[in-house]
């Protein structure tokens, strides 16, 4: 590892990852956190099991096509609550302002949380404040944590994945990501690409309905789709293989991505996670999936199989096979 | 915009497949010049549909790789400066100098600031007067008149505060230093969609002309590369040597006479320092004119910071691989220890880069 935080530290790729196993879970070791999912399952509190979890929302600009840092710090905390199945409680707001900030953009930010906790029925219950010299923060950080409640008999995890499994995908990737590289980039389009930020938990308690045993659920945030893939490869010890054709992609975000020469299955998702289910029970999942309005777009994109473990497969467009690999760096747009 | 579907239909693809079968019936060494290209031939698995006797090899199509090492280190130079902020495109950011990189040189304090377009140093260099804002030109003939329209405005609006560093390189001399050397034998030349839609498909012509190879501008969706190929193949079996643009939505034989225009008032042709092909006279851009105050080199001899001999990194044969001399695989430290998260040189970097291509996409791992 470098001797000093790179901005690639905190992109969701391989230095990302490197990070958190070299310095924070080597240091914090314990068999809770050892198991790296989205969210902490805590068993044996008060009888049944909590989900337990936290993130910081940094991003630039604070408001943007779909939603604003609070909607977003709102959603993702809830996201991975439910990506290990709880259904989402109560959650913790502590913000980081810089000075100089405009209390009506706090306002908005702060409404807009208040309106997605009640839109997800959940309760922001504590919280902080600190206020940073002028230059010392990007307008407003936000930390959320978060604790659900896990139904009995839910065993969800990263490293659940079998062969033979289905995988699935709840809509159109990259549209998070893509939403505000184009509001940076200043790059107007006919039709403008808007984030998917959206809680999760509803749609995950529709497929839990049709299919307790769900194996793995993950929302591909940062690094994307292939990055998070690849962490579900890698922690279940399978071989993913997945075929590019079926992958929803918005016309508008892949033609960005071209322009940019920025691949939207490596572009940020704020309201979609992927599924791997037992493969009699896809069909099932699949319309569950479909019959909420934030899966519509779902879609089984590729199989499980044993082949070599860690490694994800993707059949191209055209029928050829590459390897599709974990993000590297920053997401950057190409020079030309 | 609804371009990319109909541009990636199998059925198409597999008809274009099936012609370039058909005509190809001798070996034939094929080089395409530009590194987005080479990464959509990988991104779509182009390379492995295509007949065994067809080779592709990647030419120095990438900006950031053939930026050399000593003006990657004086950029690097200019960032520690005080009082500068470098503002640069993000992929030059890990590229290794002599003595590290941007990455480093900004986690060690430097000001280095990632932009996403040239109006963006013009907007720090507004609202922070009091910081001498050097823009890092990198980029071939498709990003420099971004660059000159930055400076235009800068000049509309007296910001003084502004300099451009200009690394600037032109394809044209690149590809003809590659086909007067010989050191690699080519049948027929991939040019590049982006860079022909400014400079038009007739800078090409000298290919023909002077080296007697077909060449055919291509844009970068799979239908476009492999209609590239194919008509190259076809002009390889029938013993033609022209130029042949088939990327006509976005390429015109003149190219773009409001870019050209605008380069030609801001920038003047110069000899450039290639990594891999050395020093090729008229193959950069350098200020002209009125617009010479705005050159950021002054910077540097105000300061005379401690300067050592640029070197290459050790082992690296990045020169090589932007010549089409090696394929990256070949190279002893490709993915041992050189791989796109510690990288030992400038082509496994780059999102353009062919050593990144070929380690993130390869199946051999």
């Amino acid at each position: 590892m470098s001797n000093t935080i790179l901005l690639a530290h905190g992109s969701g790729g391989q230095l990302s990852h490197d990070l958190v196993a070299e310095v924070f879970a080597a240091s914090f070791a314990n068999p809770v956190l050892e198991r790296l999912e989205d969210s902490a399952v805590l068993a044996g509190l008060g009888g049944g099991r909590l989900a337990f979890t936290t993130d910081s929302y940094v991003v630039r600009p604070l408001f943007f096509p779909g939603g604003d840092i609070g909607r977003l710090a709102v959603c993702g905390t809830i996201n991975d609550l439910a990506m290990s199945g709880a259904q989402p409680r109560y959650l913790s707001a502590a913000f980081v302002i810089e000075e100089g900030l405009p209390i009506a953009d706090l306002r908005r930010i702060v409404r807009s949380m208040a309106e997605t906790a009640r839109e997800a029925g959940v309760a922001i219950v504590t919280g902080d404040t600190k206020v940073v010299e002028r230059g010392h923060g990007d307008g407003c950080f936000i930390t959320t944590a978060g604790i659900g409640v896990i139904p009995a008999g839910v065993d969800i995890s990263a490293a659940n994945a079998r062969p033979g499994d289905a995988v699935l995908v709840s809509g159109t990737v990259g549209d998070h990501g893509m939403a505000i590289m184009s509001q940076r980039e200043g790059l107007r389009f006919e039709a403008e690409i808007a984030s998917d930020a959206a809680p999760l938990h509803t749609l995950v308690r529709a497929m839990l309905e049709v299919c307790p045993q769900i194996h793995c659920l993950r929302d591909p945030t940062r690094g994307g789709l292939a990055t998070t893939l690849n962490e579900l490869a890698g922690q279940s010890g399978v071989e993913i293989v997945i075929e590019e054709a079926r992958i929803p992609v918005r016309p508008a975000v892949q033609s960005l991505g071209e322009l940019l020469g920025i691949d939207p299955l490596y572009v940020a998702n704020e309201g979609k996670l992927v599924a791997i289910v037992p493969e009699e029970a896809a069909g099932q999942v699949l319309a569950a999936m479909k019959a909420h309005p934030l899966g519509r777009d779902a879609a089984i994109i590729g199989h499980v199989r044993s082949g070599r473990a860690g490694r994800v497969s993707l059949r191209t467009t055209l029928g050829a096979h590459r390897i599709l690999d974990m993000m590297v760096g920053e997401l950057l747009p190409r020079i030309c | 915009m609804r371009y990319v579907d109909e541009f990636r239909d199998p059925a198409r693809a597999q008809v274009l497949l099936q012609r370039i079968r058909d005509t190809a019936r001798r070996p034939v060494q094929l080089m395409e010049f530009c590194g987005t290209h080479t990464h959509a031939m990988f991104r779509h698995g182009i390379r492995q549909l295509l007949p065994p006797s067809i080779t592709m090899l990647s030419g120095p199509g990438c900006p950031v790789c053939v930026t050399s090492a000593a003006d990657l280190d004086r950029a690097i130079a200019l960032a520690s400066l005080p009082g500068v902020t470098l503002a640069t495109f993000g992929d030059m950011l890990r590229v290794p100098g002599s003595r590290g990189s941007l990455q480093t040189a900004r986690a060690a304090g430097a000001d280095v600031r990632v932009i996403y377009s040239s109006l963006d140093a013009l907007e720090i260099a507004r609202r922070e007067p009091a910081r001498t804002v050097v823009l890092l030109g990198v980029g071939f003939e498709t990003t420099a008149p971004t660059m000159a329209a930055a400076l235009l405005k800068a000049e509309q609006e007296g910001l003084e505060n502004l300099r451009l560093y200009s690394l600037h390189k032109l394809t044209p001399p690149a590809m003809a230093a590659i086909l007067r050397s010989g050191e690699v034998a080519l049948d027929g030349i991939l040019a590049p969609g982006h860079v022909s839609a400014i400079i038009g498909s007739s800078a090409w012509e000298f290919v023909a002309r002077d080296f007697h190879l077909p060449c055919t501008v291509a844009g970068f969706e799979p239908l476009d590369i492999l209609q590239g190929i194919a008509d190259l193949v076809e002009q390889c079996e029938a013993g033609i040597s022209e130029v042949h643009n088939t990327y006509g939505r976005g390429v015109r034989a003149a190219g773009n006479p409001a870019a050209k225009t605008l380069l030609a008032e801001v920038f003047e042709v110069s000899p450039a320092e290639w990594r891999g092909l050395g020093s090729v006279p008229a193959s950069g851009l350098a200020l002209r004119g009125r617009f010479r105050r705005f050159d950021a080199c002054p910077l540097l001899d105000e300061h005379r910071p401690e300067w050592s001999e640029a070197r290459e990194p050790a082992g690296c044969r990045c020169g090589e691989v932007l010549r089409g001399v090696l394929e990256p695989t070949r190279c002893p430290l490709f993915g041992r220890a050189c791989t796109p998260e510690r990288p030992v040189g400038p082509c496994m970097v780059s999102s353009e880069g062919s050593c990144a291509a070929h380690y993130r996409y390869g199946g051999t791992r």
